[in-house]
C-alpha cells in the first residue's frame, strides 16, 4: 500500500480490491468510464490501467488493445501514445491487439475512432502508470517525487543519475500495486517527445520477411480445411442435393446441418475437388432489380425521409429563387475487396472455444459465437492475427460462425478460407444510392438554398458545412431490408455519396454563376479550419483562379469528416479516344488535430485517395436481382499502378486540437475532386459514378452532337 | 501423378514427392510451410501469391508444382540472408511501402525480378512491371518509391542483386 500521503488522500476503500494472486490493486476513483460509441455501452473501456498495459520484468512494455491491426498503422500510432505518457521508448513497446482474453472491451475497428476515443483512454492509463511507478520509485530511492526524471524506462534521481531504479524493477511483470487516485494530467503538444514523430511502423520487419501472420497462415493439430457449398445467387432456394461424388473424393468429409452443407479435407485442394464434386439444383427468384434500375428502386422504397438539418423557409426560398440548379445523382454498390478474403480458424476443445479470425470486431464476434454455440461468452476466446485489409467489410463475421460450427460439429479445428467468388458474393457492399439536390445561390455567390435529400447511402457526409439561410437535408433509409443483398460500412459510410454529390452540386453552381469553384467555396464555408485547408491546397497546388471549365482540368472539393477538415485538388485529363480519365497529381490538406505519427497519416490520405479512384472511375458492381456478376478481379477493376497519380499530403499543424479521425477523410473527397476536375477538362458534368472510360467517350460523344 | 520433383528452394536443395498437379502456392503454404506468399484470388488476376521461378516472376496459385522441377523457387522468406534484409525489404520499411501488409511479399518478388532483368527501371517500366499487383490500401506510390531508391543505391554501388 502507498506511503505517499499525496496518493492516499481521497482514497476510496469501496474500489479497493483484493486480489487472487496476492495482489492488491486499486481501480481508479472518480472517472467516467468512456465508451466507444454511446450505442455499445457494454464495451465501456475499463478504469484499471492494468487493463492497458503490463510491465515486464525486463522493462518491455506489453500494451493491450481491443483494435485490430489491419493496415492503417494504429499498432504503431497506439504503442507511441503509451510510450509518451508512460515514459518509455517506443521500441520497448510490444502490443497485444483484438484478443478477447487479454484486451480490454472494444465494440471494433471502425470510424476514424482508435486514435481518437481509444488513444485518450491509452494515454491516460499510461499517465496514471508513470504516476504510481514515481510513487514507487520515490519511496524506493527515498526522495520525493518531485527530485525524480523518467527517461526511457528509466527513473533517476536529478542531478545524480547513478541513483536510480528501472520500471522493469520497480513493476517486475506484476500489475502495478498501487494506489493511484489523483487525476492525471496528460502531456501537452509542448512537452510531446514521441507523439508527432513519424516512427517507423512496428509492423514493419514481419510484413516485408513474410512472418507476419495473418489467419489463414495458422495451422493446429488435426486441422481441417472446410468448404462450403454456396447457392447461385442471394434468394435461392435449395430443390435437390446430391453428394454421393463427393463422399467419394478420399479424405473429403461431408456435414449437412440446419442449411449448412460442407466438406471438410486436411487439404485444401481436396475439400475444394469434393465441393466441386457436389450436384445441387436451386430454384432462383425472379428478377427484382438490377445495376441499372436500383437507383428508382431506392427512392420509390425509400420511405419517409429522416431530416438531418432544417433551418428557414426552403419553400419559400425555391419560390424567389432566380436560378435554381437542380441534380439527381447516382452511385451503385461497390465492393470492399480487401486483398485478403474472410479467413477464420475454430477450435473447440475442452469447453472452450478459441478463434483466430480476420475480423475488425473481435469483441461482437466473441458475443455471436458463444450464442451461436450455447457457450458463456468468457468460454470463447477470439484472437485476431495482422488483418489484411478490412475497410468496414470484416465486421460482419459470417466466415467466424460457419468456422465455429463446423468445429463443433467435428470436434476438429477448422478453417474456413472464403474463395475471391465468396468474398464477393457475401460482400456487404457499399449500397448504391441516389442524390436529389436543389439549390440556389444569389448574384453575389452565396447561398440561398440547400434542399437535399439523399436514399440509400446514409447521411454521413450529408451535414451541412456551408452556410444557406434556407436549407434542408433529409436521409431516407439506408437500411438493409432496401437492397437486394447486404450492404454495410465501407470507408466512411455513405460520405463518398454525399460529399461526391455536394461538391458536385457547389460547382455547378459556382459554373452557373460563372465563378471561381474555390472562391465560392471560400465564400459559403462555415469552419475556418475548412477554409484553411482550402487555402493550403490551393496554394500548394498552384490553383489558377477562374471559372470552370477552363480546359486546364483542375478540380477541388472539400469535407469535414471525423472530426479532420480535408481539402483536396486534382488535375486530370480525358483521353478523348478512348475516354479514359488520366489523374496526374492529387494534392491533400488536412487539419486533423494534433497528428500522433505524421508518415503513417500521410499514408492513409494517399491510401484512401488511391482507393478512391476506384469507386471514382471504375468500381461499380453488376447484378441482377440476387445474382452478383462480378466475382473476381478480371471483371471487378481497382485501382492498379497505371492508375495513380502523384499524391501529396500536406498536414496543416493544429496542436490546440485533439487528435481527429485519419483512416477516412481523405477518401471521401475522391470522387468529387476528380468530377470536378473532369467537368474543368471537358466541360462535361457526371452524375454518375464510376465515371468509366466507356461512360465518358459515350458523354463526349453526346456533347459535340449537341 | 505423384512423383519426386528436386528443386532449389530459398537456396536450400530440396526433393518433395507430390502429386505434381497441385498448385505451388499450396505446397509452399501447407507442404513446405512457408505461408509467405498469399491466396487472393486463385486465379492470377492480384498476384499477392507470387514467387519466382529462377528469375522469372510468376503466380504460384496457378502453376502447377511439376512446373519447378529441376528449376530455382525463390519466395519472400528467402529474401533476406544471413540475418540482413534484402535492399528492397530494407527500402519498403523506410519508405512505408505497405499498409496490411498481405500483399507485400508479392510486391517484393515483383520488384526483384524487375531489378533482375532492369536494373535502373524508368517509371514506366516500374509500372507496367508491377501493373498486375493489386494493392487495395493504395501504397503505391511508395513502393515505386521504394524500388526507384533501392535502384539508385545499385548505381551507386555498382551492383544489381
Amino acid at each position: 500500500m502507498s506511503d505517499d500521503p499525496g496518493e492516499r488522500a481521497g482514497f476510496d476503500r469501496r474500489r479497493f480490491l483484493l486480489l487472487a494472486g496476492g495482489g492488491v490493486v486499486v481501480a481508479l476513483v472518480g472517472l467516467g468510464a468512456r465508451f466507444a460509441l454511446k450505442r455499445d455501452r457494454e464495451f465501456a473501456y475499463p478504469e484499471d490501467l492494468n487493463a492497458y498495459l503490463r510491465i515486464g520484468k525486463d522493462g518491455r512494455v506489453t500494451v493491450f488493445s481491443g483494435k485490430i491491426e489491419m493496415g492503417q498503422g494504429v499498432m504503431t500510432s497506439l504503442a507511441q501514445m503509451l510510450a509518451e505518457e508512460l515514459g518509455v521508448a517506443v521500441a520497448s513497446v510490444d502490443l497485444v491487439m483484438g484478443d478477447t482474453k487479454e484486451c480490454p472491451p472494444d465494440a471494433g475497428t471502425f470510424g476514424s475512432l482508435t486514435t481518437r476515443v481509444f488513444g485518450p483512454a491509452l494515454r491516460e492509463a499510461g499517465a496514471k502508470a508513470r504516476s504510481a511507478l514515481l510513487g514507487l520509485a520515490a519511496k524506493r530511492l527515498g526522495v520525493p517525487r518531485t527530485a525524480l526524471a523518467v527517461d526511457d524506462g528509466v527513473v533517476s534521481v536529478i542531478g545524480s543519475p547513478a541513483r536510480r531504479v528501472t520500471y522493469g524493477d520497480l513493476a517486475g511483470g506484476a500489475k502495478i500495486l498501487r494506489v493511484v487516485d489523483r487525476r492525471v494530467t496528460l502531456r501537452t503538444a509542448k512537452e510531446f517527445t514521441v507523439i508527432g514523430q513519424s516512427v517507423e511502423r512496428l509492423d514493419g520487419p514481419a510484413k516485408v520477411t513474410g512472418a507476419a501472420k495473418y489467419t489463414g497462415d495458422l495451422r493446429r493439430p488435426g486441422m481441417l480445411y472446410a468448404r462450403l457449398l454456396r447457392p447461385p445467387m442471394h434468394g435461392a432456394m435449395m430443390v435437390s442435393l446430391d453428394t454421393s461424388a463427393a463422399e467419394r473424393v478420399p479424405g473429403a468429409r461431408i456435414v449437412q446441418h440446419q442449411g449448412l452443407i460442407a466438406v471438410l479435407h486436411a487439404d485444401p485442394q481436396g475439400a475444394e475437388a469434393a465441393v466441386r464434386a457436389i450436384r445441387s439444383s436451386w430454384s432462383e427468384p425472379a428478377t427484382t432489380v438490377d445495376s441499372e434500375s436500383i437507383f428508382d428502386h431506392l427512392v420509390a422504397v425509400g420511405g419517409e425521409p429522416n431530416e438531418i438539418a432544417r433551418h428557414g423557409d426552403v419553400e419559400a426560398a425555391k419560390a424567389r429563387a432566380p436560378h435554381l440548379v437542380k441534380s439527381v445523382f447516382h452511385k451503385g454498390y461497390v465492393a470492399h475487396a480487401p486483398m485478403e478474403p474472410h479467413t477464420a480458424l475454430a477450435e473447440i476443445k475442452d469447453g472452450h472455444a478459441t478463434i483466430w479470425a480476420s475480423t475488425q470486431t473481435p469483441f461482437p464476434t466473441r458475443d455471436r459465437v458463444a450464442k451461436m454455440l450455447g457457450m458463456r461468452r468468457d468460454a470463447v476466446r477470439v484472437i485476431t492475427p495482422f488483418v489484411g485489409g478490412g475497410f468496414g467489410g470484416k465486421s460482419a463475421g459470417q466466415q467466424v460462425l460457419e468456422a465455429a460450427r463446423l468445429a463443433q460439429l467435428t470436434g476438429h479445428p477448422v478453417m474456413v478460407e472464403w474463395t475471391r467468388d465468396e468474398e464477393f458474393f457475401y460482400d456487404t457492399f457499399d449500397p448504391a444510392a441516389v442524390v436529389e439536390v436543389a439549390s440556389a445561390a444569389d448574384p453575389s455567390g452565396r447561398l440561398a438554398l440547400w434542399d437535399y435529400a439523399v436514399f440509400g447511402a446514409g447521411p454521413r457526409g450529408a451535414e451541412p458545412i456551408y452556410a444557406s439561410p434556407a436549407q434542408r437535408i433529409v436521409s431516407a433509409s439506408s437500411g438493409p431490408e432496401i437492397h437486394p443483398f447486404a450492404v454495410g460500412p465501407w470507408r466512411a459510410p455513405g460520405a463518398n455519396m454525399n460529399v461526391w454529390a455536394r461538391e458536385s452540386q457547389i460547382d455547378l453552381m459556382a459554373a452557373a454563376l460563372g465563378q471561381d469553384p474555390l472562391e465560392f467555396r471560400l465564400r459559403n464555408v462555415v469552419e475556418p479550419r475548412l477554409r484553411r485547408a482550402l487555402e493550403a491546397v490551393a496554394t500548394a497546388f498552384g490553383w489558377q483562379s477562374g471559372p470552370a471549365p477552363s480546359r486546364r482540368g483542375q478540380g477541388i472539393a472539400c469535407n469535414i469528416d471525423a472530426g479532420t477538415c480535408v481539402a483536396t485538388a486534382a488535375a486530370v485529363r480525358v483521353d478523348a479516344a478512348t475516354g479514359r480519365v488520366i489523374v496526374d497529381r492529387i494534392v491533400c490538406a488536412q487539419d486533423m488535430g494534433i497528428v500522433v505519427n505524421p508518415e503513417g497519416a500521410k499514408m492513409q490520405i494517399e491510401g484512401g485517395l488511391t482507393m478512391g479512384l476506384g469507386y471514382t472511375l471504375a468500381e461499380e458492381l453488376h447484378f441482377r436481382g440476387g445474382d452478383i456478376l462480378d466475382r473476381n478481379f478480371g471483371t471487378y477493376q481497382i485501382p492498379r499502378f497505371s492508375w495513380v497519380p502523384r499524391i501529396e499530403a500536406i498536414l496543416l499543424r493544429n496542436d490546440a486540437l485533439a487528435p481527429q479521425g485519419g483512416g477516412e477523410p481523405a477518401i471521401t473527397t475522391t470522387g468529387a475532386v476528380v468530377a470536378n476536375a473532369v467537368f474543368d477538362a471537358i466541360g462535361v458534368r457526371f452524375y454518375r459514378l464510376p465515371m468509366t472510360a466507356v461512360r465518358v467517350k459515350d458523354a463526349l460523344a453526346a456533347a459535340t452532337k449537341a | 501423378m505423384m512423383r519426386a520433383l528436386t528443386f532449389r528452394l530459398n537456396g536450400a536443395e530440396r526433393t518433395l514427392e507430390v502429386d505434381d498437379a497441385r498448385s505451388l502456392l499450396v505446397v509452399l503454404r501447407d507442404d513446405l510451410g512457408l505461408t509467405g506468399a498469399k491466396y487472393g484470388c486463385g486465379v492470377g488476376y492480384c498476384a499477392v501469391c507470387t514467387v519466382l521461378l529462377d528469375d522469372a516472376p510468376i503466380r504460384s496459385c496457378v502453376t502447377p508444382v511439376g512446373a519447378i522441377d529441376g528449376h530455382t523457387v525463390t519466395t519472400v522468406e528467402g529474401l533476406a540472408s544471413g540475418g540482413v534484409l534484402h535492399p528492397l525489404q530494407q527500402a519498403f520499411i523506410d519508405h512505408g511501402a505497405f499498409q496490411c501488409g498481405y500483399c507485400t511479399s508479392g510486391m517484393l518478388l515483383g520488384a526483384v525480378a524487375l531489378l533482375r532483368s532492369t536494373p535502373h527501371p524508368t517509371r514506366e517500366q516500374m509500372v507496367q512491371a508491377l501493373d498486375g499487383h493489386l494493392c487495395r490500401c493504395g501504397a503505391h506510390q511508395r513502393i515505386l518509391a521504394a524500388i526507384e531508391s533501392v535502384a539508385a543505391q545499385g548505381a551507386a554501388a555498382g551492383e544489381a542483386r
